[in-house]
């Protein structure tokens, strides 16, 4: 298949990891960011043919696992409600709130739906006037200029049916809270290149110089993944410490001119707790006052709500990259995608899910 | 005396005509004269059969000698229409491939339905007309039915329970526990079709090529890989619901053996691997209903291939694999890019990833 079969090219990917390892004279560790990519190691078992020395950390860029319980707890209060049409992206409903799950509304009567794009979300809006139409804006740069687009479509259209919960996070503030973190042992990035298709590249340039360590904007197939890896491992070895773009079929450093200004429109940045991490500063995207009309939290009381999360999960410190997910005691007994104690057990981009689907006694 | 004529009653007709509905009633399942109505105009004419045409409590049949095969699924699909079939084709399809697939070759046919009060008439009509023609091609008599009906809002228009029966031959020895080490693992085309086809209309996604459910009758497939193995066909299984990785997990977990596959191997067509890219599905997981897998000893794997291969239904034919003795119960894949993997059953549904 044309756009993908020559980026999962076995010969293509050999060629890549024995350059890695021919040129590697020390041990590295890098971390990708991104959930998909950790699949993408995972699934194709890229990390079968790099060099021992050579540590892969997985990072926090799972957009579901990130969310916080609090936001699950909400959005669970508020699909509940007769009224609404609670509408989200289909890997959101399996995660685990406090109580309960999206999935388990949907099973007690509540009317959940999987959307495909948030502008779906809005045209339920259109052709249900007597229902409240909730979307679960969620995500990372990547979803943010659909949602934004379902935001502003909105307002245009006047709709007073039409709110969002809105649980955006942004990459950057997330790589400068890892690197600074104590004993951070992190040497290169792969930073995601969708992301960067979006917002363009320019952000990493002061987190690689305030750091010391390259950053290599980095795809998500086998080829791009290599290709980012060997591009991490040159500057590592070389002493460079700069942004580089391995991803440039699709990203370029001042990123999508059109999707930025519409994010910037329709949104502002806040500080924002991360699932397992804590308060990032500036890390999140709130709806700007304009649009407060269309915020689900002032449309609906969520004030009762109190979260509890499991104490056994330490989720926290895997998307960190401290830990791995067969580090943890749980994993694979009492936490499994059946029955998760954490996000990153169930996400279609959750490390510790992608360690259960494809690394158990492999 | 008058010239008025006193009235005859004969000639009397009753002010409320009888509701001739176009959509299914409650009385439809009632028993009365609605429920006889509809077998006479909608289901006999379809179906046709002797066994059936008696109209008694059940069918009285003489089967041939050999084990007798039975099986039961009940189908409950939205939409009930779909490109490449519909909810009768399939209730035929699906019950025949169970028999198929023990090895027997499918005979007789029950049909239960579940319509919700209101379904249009002609929507049944089409798809007991689809039924009649889908057994017809199978070789198979649907012998005996019966008809419910449920209140509207209790339903989803309408569902259908098939059971059948076929013989199994002599010699035939078909069964998950039969895989053993060295046995080659052969699907008869292209894999995921029929649960991309259902996506795309039930979600209204667009895609450029339109998607046709694979949706079709076994049978044939098994008999042309007995014709030339016998008893060195060791197993089959239709891979539905849960996909090639689900069927294939199950059999390795039956025999304790492991199940290799090779990635490259696999045939999955262009509209749906981009689709599954598009959603974040690995079509290894997305259902079928018109393939077959089947686990053969190595030296007759080549001629089932071959016999596939001359059939319509087996022109994408592949061997993707291999039954190892380690690791047991588990389905490895060998990536493309050479590495190793295993692929676990599936927790639940796949569902469409964000980003």
């Amino acid at each position: 298949m044309r756009f993908v079969d020559e980026y999962r090219d076995g010969e293509a990917v050999r060629q890549a990891a024995a350059a890695i390892a021919s040129m590697q004279t020390r041990p590295w560790t890098l971390m990708e960011i991104c959930g998909g990519q950790t699949h993408s190691i995972l699934k194709f078992g890229l990390d079968q043919l790099l060099p021992p020395a050579l540590t892969l950390v997985h990072g926090p860029g799972c957009p579901v696992c990130v969310t916080p319980l609090e936001r699950i707890d909400q959005a669970v209060d508020i699909a509940a409600r007769k009224e609404v049409i609670f509408t989200s992206f289909g890997d959101m409903l399996r995660v685990p709130g406090s109580s309960k799950s999206l999935l388990q509304v949907k099973s007690e009567g509540g009317d959940v739906r999987i959307v495909y794009s948030p502008l779906d979300a809005v045209k339920l809006a259109e052709e249900n006037p007597g229902r409240e139409v909730v979307f679960f804006a969620v995500g990372f740069e990547t979803t943010a200029p659909a949602n934004a687009m379902a935001v502003w479509r909105a307002h245009e259209l006047g709709l007073r049916n039409f709110t969002v919960l809105c649980s955006h996070v942004l990459v950057p503030p997330a790589i400068d809270a890892i690197l600074g973190a104590p004993g951070c042992r992190i040497q290169g990035f792969l930073a995601a290149g969708h992301v960067c298709t979006v917002e363009g590249c320019e952000d990493y340039e002061p987190l690689a110089a305030k750091y010391g360590v390259p950053i290599v904007v980095t795809g998500f197939e086998p080829v791009d993944l290599m290709a980012g890896i060997l591009a991490c491992v040159q500057a590592l070895e070389r002493g460079s410490a700069t942004v580089e773009n391995a991803y440039k079929r699709s990203a370029s450093r001042a990123g999508n001119p059109h999707a930025r200004a519409l994010v910037r429109r329709v949104f502002e940045t806040c500080d924002r707790a991360w699932r397992g991490i804590g308060v990032i500063p500036q890390s999140g995207l709130k709806l700007r006052r304009e649009f407060a009309a269309l915020d689900a939290t002032r449309r609906f009381d969520c004030g009762h709500i109190r979260t509890d999360e499991s104490k056994e999960c330490i989720a926290g410190e895997i998307l960190l990259g401290h830990r791995r997910p067969p580090e943890c005691a749980a994993f694979g007994n009492e936490c499994a995608p059946d029955h998760p104690l954490g996000a990153p057990m169930v996400s279609a981009e959750g490390a510790c899910a992608a360690y259960y689907a494809y690394r158990r006694s492999a | 005396m008058s010239d008025q004529t006193p009235p005859d009653p004969s000639q009397w007709s009753c002010p409320a005509p009888t509701q001739a509905s176009d959509t299914v009633q409650l009385a439809h399942g009632g028993g009365g004269r609605l429920t006889q109505k509809l077998i006479e105009s909608v289901f006999v004419p379809a179906l046709r059969n002797p066994a059936l045409e008696v109209l008694h409590d059940g069918a009285l049949l003489s089967l041939p000698p050999g084990r007798i095969a039975f099986s039961t699924d009940s189908y409950v699909i939205d939409p009930i229409f779909f490109p490449g079939g519909d909810i009768g084709s399939l209730a035929v399809h699906g019950t025949v491939n169970d028999l198929a697939m023990c090895g027997a070759r499918p005979l007789h046919l029950s049909a239960g339905f579940i319509l919700e009060e209101g379904l249009p008439l002609a929507d049944l009509r089409r798809i007991v007309a689809s039924m009649g023609r889908a057994a017809a091609e199978a070789g198979v008599a649907v012998v005996t039915g019966d008809t419910k009906v449920v209140d509207r809002g209790k339903g989803d228009g309408i569902f259908i329970n098939t059971a059948g029966i076929g013989i199994v031959p002599e010699g035939v020895e078909i069964a998950p526990t039969r895989a053993r080490a060295g046995d080659l693992v052969l699907v008869n085309g292209e894999i995921a079709v029929h649960g991309i086809a259902i996506l795309s209309v039930r979600q209204g996604l667009e895609f450029a090529t339109e998607m046709v459910s694979d949706s079709a009758s076994l049978h044939e497939l098994v008999a042309a890989a007995l014709d030339v193995a016998g008893s060195h066909l060791h197993v089959l299984r239709d891979p539905t619901r849960g996909g090639v990785a689900s069927a294939l997990n199950e059999i390795a977990t039956a025999a304790g053996v492991s199940i290799e596959l090779e990635e490259r191997s696999i045939p999955v067509n262009e509209a749906v691997q981009g689709a599954c890219e598009l959603l974040g599905f690995d079509p290894l997981y997305v259902a079928n209903e018109g393939k077959c897998l089947a686990i053969v000893a190595p030296s007759h794997a080549k001629a089932v291939l071959d016999a596939w291969r001359r059939h319509p239904l087996g022109k994408d034919a592949a061997i993707i694999g291999q039954v190892r003795e380690e690791p047991r119960g588990r389905l490895v894949l060998h990536t493309r890019i050479g590495a190793r993997r295993i692929v676990d059953m599936l927790s639940g549904e796949q569902l469409p990833r964000i980003c």
